[in-house]
């Protein structure tokens, strides 16, 4: 029988089976941050131990940095305190760390890719759950706690149960304005935020095959808001074109070598998937969340759902509970709705090409005057790119702000937070209660659709503004 | 990690699906480096007026005494979200050594289970049956024998755990020590396997 992509990396990892249990296994690239990590360095240091291969972890600080004034210190004493331990501690246990100030720090979903650290074939790890993003280059990449990041620091490896595989198969022609984004918020809405929950999922078909690797990075980066322990896009042209050339990628005879082994990274035509779904493309429409899980999002010219009508009692007191948090009404649309925030950022849409999208659609329009928008470039290179292609004047002049790297407001863990009560139309991954500050209401949707209601400050169709 | 083989408690009800890793502990909490002293900000936003603790939320379960006891009880898809292991610190620090569901999300289980956190799927039914108990009625967890029963009603169900974290849960090993006894196999592995 065939294997899938996912088996082919998994079993060539598996270091050890224990018996009726997990499997021990090898981790390749480790990436840790200044929240997750403290208490597994300390973890290891009361063991008496040092990490095992430091020169397989790489350092970022992301989530909990400033996004203004990057060169002073940190205001906020905690905050402070955690960079700094962060700084000591890769210093202590020589961890290459790109932090602040660093020209390739930035959202660790964000650097480790456009560094060329992230390949195909791999086994990544990093104590976060957006992990996944990195399986867009076929590689096995999931999220871990702070303990399985104990774990690796001790012995590069972690104890994992074998997840079972899903396909997702996506075929045909996307509409015009439906961007990646919006095919894995149509996915989540229609299995639901724990429908990927024990698999991990391979997104596969012609309209994957479309994708630039970024928006590919958009789809595996959301697989963790269907509960999926990850997902992944088997490697092809578009991804060796992205990595070849890049800062930590291959080259010479060992690019080639490697791209031997890349291009037999896919799954068998008669592998077995314990769960298949099959998509057209051509259902897809732009799409926005209206409630407080992801899985709750419907086409953007749809009504929200009325709570009364659907039969499951769980699901009803979910949905009722989400719109009483969101200040909305079942049966009513979102479009024409004002909303007070546009944030674009995180290590969903926070890339080149996100920024490139935003820009082209904006060039010359100005903000809507009751909305405040805010750009956060994913990473120090995205944001030097914006500035070499001279995009930051164009948002400048539309009444953007532009910040410096880091997760912002995606998570509201430093001072970048949504007013409590307002609406903020979100390019990040989560509209929990409280995600993006207390009392914030997040609506989710592609950096397009984000764009279109900065400039009209409510929520606008982007096709609407586009049609010729 | 402490040894966990049985628990007899009352419990804390928490009707509600889908509670995700920010509603047990929001972000902005998360700046300590140490592992301690989460549970005071356990449910924080549902637990208290905003940033204010001494306003609590009188309608939420933890904050109404008649309900107490070392085992949460809560509606499916419990711990989605992000992979903060402070979620399952936090859990810890309060007190609960078990936490009851119907569903959970994979990495949360895995978190809570490092911890010593035991997590327990329940099927629908009888997690509707725990939630029409009264806030007196007790629970028994037996890690050993793998099951877990209403008191008062007899009620039982089996629930699985991996025979490896069975181990470990009642005896208190930790999948660390297992990994650095197994450094040599890790070791020959890298050998063979020179890869990135
Ligand atoms: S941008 Fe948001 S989702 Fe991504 S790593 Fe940072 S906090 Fe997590």
């Amino acid at each position: 029988m065939g294997k899938t992509l996912f088996d082919k990396i998994w079993e060539k990892h598996v270091v050890q089976k224990i018996e009726d249990g997990p499997s021990v296994l090898y981790i390749d690239k480790h990436f840790i941050h200044e929240v997750t990590s403290p208490q597994a360095f300390k973890g290891i240091e009361n063991r008496g131990l040092k990490v095992f291969r430091p020169q397989q972890v790489v350092a970022t600080a992301d989530h909990n940095v400033p996004t203004l004034n990057q060169h002073l210190p940190i205001k906020d004493e905690l905050s402070r305190l955690q960079v700094q331990q962060l700084i000591e501690n890769c210093k202590k246990h020589d961890i290459e760390l790109y932090g602040l100030g660093h020209p390739f720090q930035g959202i660790v979903h964000v650097i480790g890719p456009e560094l060329g650290i992230t390949q195909p074939g791999m086994t990544i790890v990093c104590g976060d759950s957006h992990t996944s993003t990195h399986g867009a280059f076929g590689a096995v990449a999931f999220g871990i706690g702070t303990s399985e990041v104990e774990m690796v620091f001790a012995s590069q490896c972690v104890l994992q149960t074998r997840p079972k595989t899903m396909r997702i198969n996506i075929e045909g022609r996307l509409h015009e304005g439906v961007l990646s984004k919006d095919i894995i918020l149509y996915i989540i809405a229609k299995i639901t935020a724990s429908g990927g929950t024990g698999y991990f999922v391979e997104y596969a078909g012609s309209a994957i095959r479309s994708l630039s690797m970024e928006a590919r990075m958009t789809i595996c980066n959301m697989s963790i808001e269907m509960g999926a322990r990850g997902g992944m896009i088997a490697p092809d042209e578009t991804t060796f074109e992205y990595i070849r050339g890049r800062q930590f990628a291959p080259s010479g005879i060992q690019w080639e070598k490697k791209l031997a082994e890349w291009t037999q990274l896919y799954s068998d035509n008669d592998a077995v998937f314990d769960s298949e779904i099959q998509i057209n493309a051509s259902e897809i429409e732009p799409m926005i969340t209206y409630g407080t899980n992801p899985g709750l999002g419907i086409a953007i010219n749809g009504l929200i759902p009325i709570a009364e009508s659907i039969p499951d009692e769980g699901e009803r007191k979910n949905i009722e509970k989400a719109l009483q948090y969101m200040g909305l009404q079942g049966g009513k649309a979102l479009l024409g709705m004002p909303v007070q925030n546009v944030f674009i950022g995180s290590c969903t849409n926070s890339r080149i090409e996100d920024l490139r999208l935003v820009a082209a659609f904006v060039k010359g329009k100005k903000k809507n005057e009751h909305v405040q928008v805010m750009i956060v470039p994913g990473s120090q290179q995205v944001a030097k790119q914006v500035q070499a292609e001279g995009l930051d004047k164009i948002f400048i002049e539309a009444g953007f702000e532009i910040r410096q790297a880091g997760c912002s407001a995606c998570l509201g863990m430093n001072e970048d937070k949504i007013p409590a009560g307002e609406y903020c139309i979100s390019t990040s991954n989560r509209n929990f209660e409280g995600r993006q500050g207390a009392g914030a209401r997040t609506l989710l949707a592609s950096p397009l659709t984000a764009a279109a209601a900065a400039i009209t400050g409510v929520v606008t169709d982007i096709r609407e503004l586009t049609k010729k | 990690m402490v040894a966990l083989q049985k628990i007899h408690s009352r419990f804390v009800p928490l009707e509600m699906e889908n509670v995700d890793t920010d509603q047990i502990i929001p972000a902005r909490f998360l700046k300590a480096t140490t592992r301690d002293g989460f549970g005071k900000n356990l449910f924080r936003d549902w637990r208290y007026e905003n940033n204010d603790e001494t306003k609590p939320k009188a309608g939420f379960v933890l904050n109404q005494p008649q309900y107490s006891g070392e085992i949460l009880v809560a509606g499916k898809n419990f711990g989605c979200g992000s992979s903060r292991e402070h979620a399952a610190w936090a859990l810890q620090d309060y007190g609960f050594k078990s936490v009851v569901s119907s569903f959970f999300a994979d990495i949360f289980k895995n978190n809570a289970l490092n911890n010593g956190v035991l997590p327990i799927k329940v099927s629908e039914e009888f997690l509707a049956k725990i939630f029409s108990q009264g806030n007196e009625s007790t629970i028994s967890i037996d890690v050993e024998k793998q099951t877990i029963t209403i008191d008062v009603t007899g009620a039982q169900e089996t629930f699985e755990i991996n025979p490896y974290k069975k181990t470990c849960l009642l005896n208190g090993y930790d999948d660390i020590d297992y990994l650095i006894n197994n450094k040599a196999a890790i070791e020959a592995y890298e050998i063979t396997n020179q890869g990135y």
